[in-house]
């Protein structure tokens, strides 16, 4: 087995702790009993019952909810409606546009993201609030499910969907019995890809979002500028937990897919 | 041609069509209106119940006006370059952090290398927000970094970090530096070991055979990782609004304030042209790095 050498352990060490120390010293101090943020004076959960007696607090992650939910569904289906037609549509009128049209929002900063689509809304005379960040936030994040789902159209083997047409399927049929089933890890992790730009998106949303809805990023932005506060490094506690609960039983599972694999792999081997 | 495939390719595209292209269109219409007292504040509008000689009006009020005062007003230029500088400096930053980590990712046992990844793409998906206000307990006047300073006792005052330009760029770092270990891990992954081996028997020293194999070979990934870092930090809002100081200059943040404090849409239209011309650059620059990465795998 190789060993690191020094040189590597102590590089890898440093770059993890600047990685991780920042976000460790806000959960132990969500736990710290004083407000006073830089003092230590004891354990106390407190912080977090305020955070859940916090109305504000409570419906503007209500709004996030609601704004991740339905942008995320919208924005799997049309990424991989388009990522089908970029890698299996053909030649068609306008295909450069569109192919631009995919990518461009992935390099846009989002200030102007942001204000072209404010701009949008107001021209047309649409009322600011969930349905206009639904739609902001469906927009950009379609282009990232494109991307995702596109690489695994890519690499997978063509002769699978001919064959199913050949035995009589539809173009449709062939789509949902083949092509959906092989590329369904690459939807759903486009899918998880956008509900989390949704959940976290700061910028576009203080654009689109009127006065009626405000998501938490907003909320959580508007406390931050006056400084540290308990309650938000408890609410930052609690986001820090789940995604990082996500993360590892997410990579667990495509792990133990990939060992069943190599199973079934071994096997078909040894009985051809 | 059936109507299946028609539809197919005609909604998402009729969706881009109308969130993307046309808001695009708008914001190059206002850049070249006058700003009002109205509402929405600016002139001209376009008159579609006067039909064509409404269009017509409207083109023949166009001006570059917005430009020649972004041109003139020195503010401009200095968020302008200043946006540059922060964001080459922080990129070249990452640089130096990215690449000894995965340089020892790649290094690393392999039974270790599923749990480093995961290390590193874990932060990735926490909320930025919440990574960027990590930063603010750390870098304050009476936060860990100077209370750890002292007590070792390198520093006997307390350092003025947070609120200035090295906090901007400690921010950029922190956030953006997964997006520039994952290519440079991904191509030092791909890198034959023989290669180095026989470049130590045929008389290299380990720098040298550093310097000549393992940095041409991964320069790719290099490229790709620092333009994933450059160009999102160009136009970065909430590090510099957040960590940044009164003389912290980004124009993500000079058009922010110019549309809502004050509310010249305009101008603050015309700031964004800039922006996106000034980032076609790197962009085109990336994407013929990505292509001759795609050409060299085949």
């Amino acid at each position: 087995m190789r060993r690191l050498s020094w040189f590597n352990a102590t590089s890898l060490t440093l770059g993890f702790a600047f990685l991780y120390i920042p976000m460790l010293v806000v959960i132990i101090y969500s736990f710290n009993e004083s407000r006073l943020v830089t003092v230590w004076s004891g354990f106390s959960t407190k912080w977090y019952g305020e955070l859940l007696r916090n109305e504000a607090f409570l419906d503007a992650a209500w709004v996030t909810l609601q704004v991740g939910f339905f942008s995320s569904l919208l924005a799997t289906v049309l990424g991989t409606m388009g990522a089908y037609v970029l890698v299996r549509g053909g030649r068609f009128y306008g295909r450069t546009l569109f192919s631009g049209m995919m990518y461009a929002p992935l390099v846009m900063p989002e200030v102007i993201t942001g204000l072209s689509l404010l701009l949008l809304f107001i021209s047309i005379n649409l009322d600011r609030g969930i349905v206009t960040i639904v739609l902001a936030h469906a927009t950009f994040s379609m282009c990232y499910v494109s991307v995702v789902v596109s690489s695994r159209l890519v690499s997978f083997d063509r002769s699978v969907e001919e064959a199913a047409l050949d035995l009589g399927c539809t173009p449709f049929e062939a789509f949902r019995l083949v092509t959906l089933p092989i590329i369904a890890p690459a939807v759903i992790s486009g899918w998880l890809l956008a509900l989390t730009l949704s959940l976290d998106d700061l910028v576009i949303a203080s654009f689109v979002a009127g006065p009626s809805a405000t998501t938490l990023p907003i909320k959580v932005f508007s406390s931050i500028r006056l400084g540290v506060s308990p309650e938000i490094n408890a609410l930052s506690t609690i986001l820090i937990v789940i995604v990082t609960i996500g993360t590892i039983t997410a990579s667990l599972s495509t792990k133990r897919a990939l060992v069943r694999k190599q199973r079934a792999e071994r096997m078909a081997e040894q009985s051809a | 041609m059936n109507l299946r495939r028609t539809s197919l390719i005609a909604v998402p595209y009729f969706w881009l069509g109308c969130l993307f292209l046309i808001p695009f269109l708008i914001v190059f219409k206002i850049s070249l209106s006058d700003a009002a007292l109205s509402i929405p504040p600016y002139t001209p509008k376009l008159e579609l119940s006067e039909g064509w000689a409404g269009v017509r009006d409207m083109f023949s009020q166009f001006d570059f006006e917005n430009f020649e005062f972004l041109a003139t007003d020195d503010l401009y230029w200095k968020s302008y370059l200043s946006s540059v500088q922060i964001a080459l400096i922080s990129t070249f930053m990452c640089l130096l952090v990215g690449f000894p980590m995965a340089y020892g990712m790649a290094r690393a046992p392999q039974v270790w290398q599923p749990t480093l990844m995961l290390m590193v793409i874990l932060p990735f998906w926490t909320s930025f927000l919440i990574r960027v206000y990590s930063l603010i307990g750390i870098l304050s006047q009476e936060g860990m970094l100077n209370q750890f300073l002292t007590w070792i006792g390198v520093i006997s005052e307390p350092l003025t970090i947070l609120n200035t330009n090295i906090a901007v760029y400690i921010g950029i770092v922190y956030t953006y530096l997964p997006f520039m270990i994952l290519p440079i891990y991904a191509t030092l992954i791909k890198l034959d070991g023989s290669l180095l081996e026989a470049a130590e028997d045929l008389g290299c020293s380990r720098t040298e055979a550093f310097w000549r194999i393992t940095v041409p070979l991964s320069k790719a990934g290099i490229i790709a990782g620092c333009f994933l870092v450059f160009i999102p930090a160009l136009g970065e809002f909430v590090i510099p609004s957040l960590l940044g100081g009164s003389e912290t200059l980004m124009i993500g943040k000079v058009l922010y304030e110019e549309f809502f404090s004050n509310r010249d849409w305009p101008v603050a239209s015309a700031v964004a042209v800039i922006l996106l011309l000034i980032l076609i650059v790197p962009i085109v620059l990336y994407q013929r790095n990505e292509q001759r990465l795609i050409e060299a795998e085949q």
